[in-house]
């Protein structure tokens, strides 16, 4: 589909607004006034809104780049272990009681996610290799994931446990402009690496021995989608938290509707990731329940079911 | 002239090509042919500048292949998988023109011009392998056969100087393999030189220019196909019993 940019565009564009004025309170413009109403909007819900996009491009993008560099359509941008590095890294401010030291927490997450994308390009960086390099992404996640439950169980009392275990589970919940500042610059980044990797991303549907016939240089493509997918996701885990399935849900949803080129996937990708938890983020601020609905956890409630009719499907196109 | 000396390449550390010396020269078809096993592929790729090799050199036109630039080098040189998959179901369109990468943003040339030619490149590649009426179509809708045209056609568009293919002919029907055959012929004429693995060696015989045999990663024979298929080689390769039948140029193989 030739619009599906603009059309994304716009749509963003009014659920922007509209998302605005839903939440605990809700704000309609020319009816009753709310006390605060400006305030609540410029200070609270917008960089909420915007934080939403940013992190939903970050990880529409860096799902369709991962997808498209392990030619895989059940890659998501947790595998490198970037998300769990940078989750770690945050577990760890909290646990040093830093969790209310402005900038400590994120500045934590964002050296936890350097730290595991170091550890990729020290492993894999060498050959250019596929295979080796998501092996090694999958022992550098699950070893961030043991390090994070090692510093659970060593936090000093349940109160850092029960803040480390809320902060895990992912949400915007009274997140600031600060915030913003800190995730936008790095996700932005991240994302026109990736973008800029678009074209050797689509030589790799071939096979790597084929790619590099081509002219893609494969140590080269493995750095722009270390560096890409570490500051697209590295970025949004920092301010955020881990925010599961959307990398993996968005390209499936947004594929069909491009030629199925990865480069031609990774903007639409962001876009649609953006709006996702957009969406996902009103919506879990309008729920009624008695605490706010955890973004992380009714997004993963939403892709758990997804992912299984997936795999339905793929089944059905193997057998 | 595309040139390999002493050319010795391992794979999981078991040597598959020991030394090869060989040249694929420039308006010529160079036939690879080998039992099951004999290193034809991995010749191939190495040729082709796309396995390590132990020791040896390439060279294209006497200049190391290693100083020449990827981007150069792919499009001097158009590689042809053996098995003609992709990751994603792309149609025929947009994978014949992943063929045109190496062209992309090349120094002093016009975006406009640019597109255009990629777009001829592409339409070109497409008529020549009969693709026409498949180019919307997605790749998993298509034919084995057909899939090998398309990427064929991928390949052709690119225009490289050296087409460098392996198996083409492997699940093509008896027409399209005589296209194919007129085809590569066609090209070898317009100055392009030609390396294809092929199983068939009556084909080999009846369409290269030179044929090379491969046994156990070692060169055998690398002369014309009446001197390097000869039924004692045959016998001694393939250890099968053959006789060839008709003129030069109309082989066929009794077996």
């Amino acid at each position: 589909m030739r619009r599906l940019v603009p059309i994304l565009l716009a749509a963003i564009a009014i659920a922007l607004p509209l998302s605005l004025l839903a939440g605990r309170v809700w704000i309609f413009p020319g009816v009753e006034p709310v006390p605060n109403a400006a305030i609540i909007l410029a200070e609270l819900r917008l960089p909420r809104g915007i934080l939403a996009l940013v992190i939903g491009a970050g990880l529409g993008g860096a799902g369709a780049a991962m997808q498209g560099y392990l030619r895989n359509p059940l890659a998501d941008p947790g595998l490198f272990g970037i998300a769990p590095g940078a989750a770690f890294g945050a577990v760890l401010a909290l646990l040093l009681g830093l969790g209310m030291v402005p900038l400590a927490l994120p500045g934590f997450a964002l050296v936890g996610a350097a730290g595991a994308m170091a550890m990729l390009a020290l492993i894999a960086g060498r050959t250019g290799g596929i295979a080796l390099f998501a092996l090694a992404g999958l022992m550098i996640a699950s070893l961030a994931g043991t390090l994070t439950s090692l510093a659970i169980s060593l936090s000093p009392n349940p109160f850092a446990t029960s803040e480390i275990v809320r902060w895990l589970m992912g949400a915007l919940t009274d997140r600031s402009w600060s915030d913003v500042w800190i995730a936008a610059p790095l996700t932005l980044i991240g994302l026109a690496v990736l973008y800029f990797a678009g074209p050797s991303l689509d030589a790799m549907m071939l096979g790597e021995q084929t790619a590099s016939s081509l002219g893609v240089d494969a140590r080269r493509l493995q750095w722009l989608i270390v560096i890409g997918v570490g500051f697209a996701i590295g970025a949004g885990v920092a301010v955020a938290g881990i925010i599961g399935f959307v990398g993996l849900m968005v390209p499936h949803i947004v594929r069909p509707l491009t030629d199925r080129r990865p480069s031609s996937l990774i903007v639409p990708s962001a876009l649609a990731g953006a709006m996702l938890v957009l969406v996902a983020d009103t919506v879990c601020r309008i729920v009624p329940l008695v605490s706010e609905l955890r973004l992380g956890i009714a997004l993963s409630l939403l892709g758990a079911p997804f992912f299984l009719v997936l795999l339905l499907r793929l089944r059905r196109e193997l057998a | 002239m595309l040139q390999a000396k002493d050319l010795a390449i391992a794979r999981a550390e078991r040597m598959v090509i020991e030394g090869a010396n060989i040249a694929i020269r420039p308006g010529a078809i160079t036939a690879i042919c080998g039992p099951n096993g004999a290193g034809k592929s991995s010749l191939l790729a190495g040729l082709a500048g796309l396995l390590r090799p132990v020791r040896g050199e390439l060279s294209i036109d006497g200049k190391s292949l290693d100083g020449i630039a990827l981007r150069v080098r792919a499009r001097t040189l158009g590689f042809l998988p053996q098995d003609a998959e992709a990751a994603w179901d792309v149609d025929v369109k947009t994978l014949v023109g992943l063929g045109r990468m190496p062209w992309r943003a090349v120094p002093g040339r016009p975006a406009r011009a640019a597109a255009q030619e990629d777009r001829g490149a592409v339409g070109e590649a497409m008529s020549a392998m009969e693709l026409g009426a498949l180019a919307d179509r997605p790749l998993s809708t298509l034919s084995g056969g057909e899939r090998a045209r398309a990427m064929m056609a991928r390949v052709l568009a690119g225009k490289p100087r050296y087409i460098l293919a392996d198996e083409p002919f492997a699940s093509l029907d008896i027409g399209h393999a005589r296209d194919l055959a007129r085809l590569l012929r066609e090209q070898a004429r317009q100055g392009r030189g030609l390396a294809v693995v092929m199983h068939d060696l009556a084909l080999a015989m009846n369409i290269a220019d030179t044929v090379i045999v491969l046994d156990a990663g070692r060169i055998v024979a690398d002369a014309p196909p009446e001197q390097a298929l000869s039924a004692e080689t045959i016998a001694r390769v393939w250890r099968a019993d053959v006789r060839w039948l008709g003129q030069a140029g109309a082989r066929a193989l009794s077996i």
